[in-house]
């Protein structure tokens, strides 16, 4: 994974697209895939999808810990540093309180506490997320760019251990898909388009 | 929020048909006997309490109404939870509680009621509580002259029914109103709500702040913080959380409101009890900080008493059991879903909310430490057994959620994303 590029598989085939026309469909065919044992793929829609966290069996988030982490590591700085400034710097007799005065480090660590985790919140996202990608295989596909407006996708990539071109096709149109396409990994490989009703 | 989302929502732990009895509390539900229960706890420990500390001699009378004053304010802070929740939850439209909103109207039914408990302290005990209102004591003191034309009986008084007045208005008018929806599914009643709820908070937020200057602020008549109103108004909303959780959780094993409340609304008290014993920390963090730094001997009074003796470890005990335990114990997202995990959150909030109230008031009675008295404990019973009886009765007389609150749809198939 390079910065601002995906992690992609490797070999000249991105993965199997799917698409769905309903939110409800979209939901089924997760659990289907979830079931079938894939763990390298990725659904896709306009809007949050209630509960489809659950139908994909993703894991809980590690966000949480990252934003713990770095709101403890904020309050550990705001306290170390005023800490260090009152006690070793530069002490200074303020209206006769002693060097270490923590109520009045108090509004500062817990400042730098929350400005911690609003970092580790907004940039963990970024990196779990793998972003900002500027380009991605998938935007190869003309009918993915209603991902954005009405249309509802899975992804399967081809690393995934059980990923074999035809037969995740063919769980995927047994699932319910519109369509089904083959998405090259790079722009100049053309992509391959079957029909359901085919 | 698309409804397309909703559809597909629908996990198999929700049955889309609601049966009767997760709407109402059956016949012969141990729940029922709430009020029962209520009033022999309330005639044994409000009678005791009255047998034992006026038969003894003046010592024990005021151990009495101070631990009545303890006992009452208990009780009241969650009520006054409760009618705070319900004002919100109108002002901002909320579509999340309205499956919750009931129990809140129930609890804050009992302000009327939980009136009763400072009768008693107005007739008999306010000499003993409040140096103040003795005949001579501004006489010698330049600080309570001064304070008069405010801290006077007949004022005191006069302030006190209105609180209670208003209170118990705003109650009745909401709790009634919500009942007749039930009947006619009027959805201007819903609007009418919403109009009242914002003058009804600017209501509810100067009545809660004086009556905390009244009636704990001014037990020591010469301290004054003005942010005291809304540090009693912070820890009575988390009681009122803490109790709501632990209604939820029990209901919800006793087979009421099991269609209903999921625990998506369980997350979210959750929520909201983790985000007030925060505010309260910030609340009480913030008076520490500015009497402490400022150092002035008229404020700083108030945290000296409570350092002195076996205080400070109450005091201790109560910055680390009211927030830095709870905070983190609280925080992860399973916790809160987690029922006995946060019934057992709620138990330990709500023991500290007591600590909270105690630690206020009895540092003016016991000077030199703490003194734990079987009149604190049977004061205790007795105001909880009033506020359970008045609790079970409103519980009884209607049905658990709002039935025809047009956004009860929104809150049955409510998640978090």
């Amino acid at each position: 994974m390079g910065l601002l590029r995906p992690s992609l598989p490797p070999g000249a085939t991105f993965g199997a697209l799917a698409e769905f026309t309903t939110p409800a469909a979209l939901y089924h065919a997760c659990e289907g895939v979830r079931d079938a044992g894939y763990t390298r793929w990725d659904a896709h829609a306009p809007f949050p999808v209630h509960g489809l966290e659950r139908a994909m069996g993703l894991k809980a988030s590690r966000l949480p810990w990252i934003v713990l982490v770095m709101a403890l590591g904020g309050a550990a700085t705001g306290i170390g540093l005023q800490g260090w400034v009152s006690t070793i710097a530069y002490p200074l007799v303020i209206s006769g309180k002693p060097f270490f005065s923590w109520p009045a480090f108090v509004p500062v660590t817990f400042e730098l506490a929350v400005l911690g985790g609003a970092l580790g919140a907004v940039f963990g996202m970024f990196g779990l997320n793998q972003l900002p990608t500027l380009h991605h295989p998938l935007f190869a596909s003309k009918r993915f760019e209603r991902a954005s407006d009405d249309g509802f996708f899975i992804s399967i990539e081809s690393w995934d251990p059980k990923f074999d071109a035809g037969r995740t096709m063919d769980l995927l149109r047994r699932l319910g898909a519109q369509e089904v396409e083959l998405v090259a990994s790079s722009p100049d490989l053309p992509n391959v388009t079957t029909r359901a009703t085919e | 929020m698309s409804d397309a989302g909703h559809h597909t929502a629908s996990s198999p732990s929700r049955p889309a048909a609601l049966s009767a009895a997760s709407l109402w509390l059956p016949p012969g539900h141990s729940w029922r006997r709430f009020p029962l229960i209520g009033l022999a706890l309330a005639v044994v420990g409000l009678g005791g309490s009255l047998a034992l500390g006026l038969t003894g001699g003046e010592e024990i009378r005021h151990q009495l109404w101070h631990s009545w004053l303890v006992g009452s304010l208990f009780a009241l802070s969650i009520a006054l939870g409760g009618l705070f929740f319900v004002l919100v939850q109108h002002a901002t439209q909320a579509g999340w509680s309205v499956v919750v909103r009931r129990i809140a109207e129930n609890v804050m039914a009992t302000l009327p009621f939980l009136a009763l408990l400072f009768l008693p302290l107005v007739i008999l005990g306010l000499g003993d509580l409040f140096h103040w209102s003795h005949p001579g004591a501004m006489e010698h003191d330049k600080v309570l002259a001064g304070k008069a034309p405010y801290l006077n009986v007949p004022f005191f008084l006069i302030r006190a029914v209105a609180y209670f007045a208003i209170w118990s208005f705003l109650a009745a008018w909401f709790g009634r109103l919500s009942r007749r929806q039930d009947e006619t599914g009027d959805r201007e009643i819903t609007r009418r709500m919403r109009r009242a709820s914002a003058p009804g908070l600017i209501l509810f937020a100067l009545t809660v702040t004086f009556f905390a200057f009244d009636w704990l602020m001014s037990l020591n008549p010469h301290w004054y913080s003005t942010i005291f109103g809304l540090y009693f108004f912070a820890g009575s909303v988390m009681a009122f959380f803490a109790f709501l959780s632990l209604v939820v959780v029990f209901g919800r094993r006793a087979g009421l409101l099991s269609q209903v409340v999921s625990s998506e609304h369980q997350q979210d008290i959750g929520k909201l009890l983790f985000g007030f014993v925060v505010f309260w920390a910030y609340m009480a963090f913030s008076q520490y900080l500015l009497i402490w730094y400022a150092n002035l001997p008229e404020e700083t009074v108030f945290f000296a008493q409570r350092f002195t003796g076996s205080w400070r470890i109450a005091s201790i005990v109560l910055a680390l059991g009211h927030f830095v335990v709870p905070f983190f114990f609280l925080l992860p997202r399973t916790i809160k879903r987690n029922n006995t995990a946060l019934a057992a959150a709620a138990f330990w909030l709500l023991a500290m909310h007591l600590l909270d109230l105690y630690w206020l008031v009895m540092p003016n009675l016991h000077p030199a430490g703490v003194e734990p008295s079987l009149l604190d404990a049977a004061a205790l019973t007795g105001c909880c057994g009033l506020f359970l009886a008045a609790f079970g009765l409103a519980l009884k007389r209607q049905a658990l959620v709002p039935l025809r609150d047009p956004r009860l749809p929104e809150s049955l198939t409510f998640e978090n994303v």
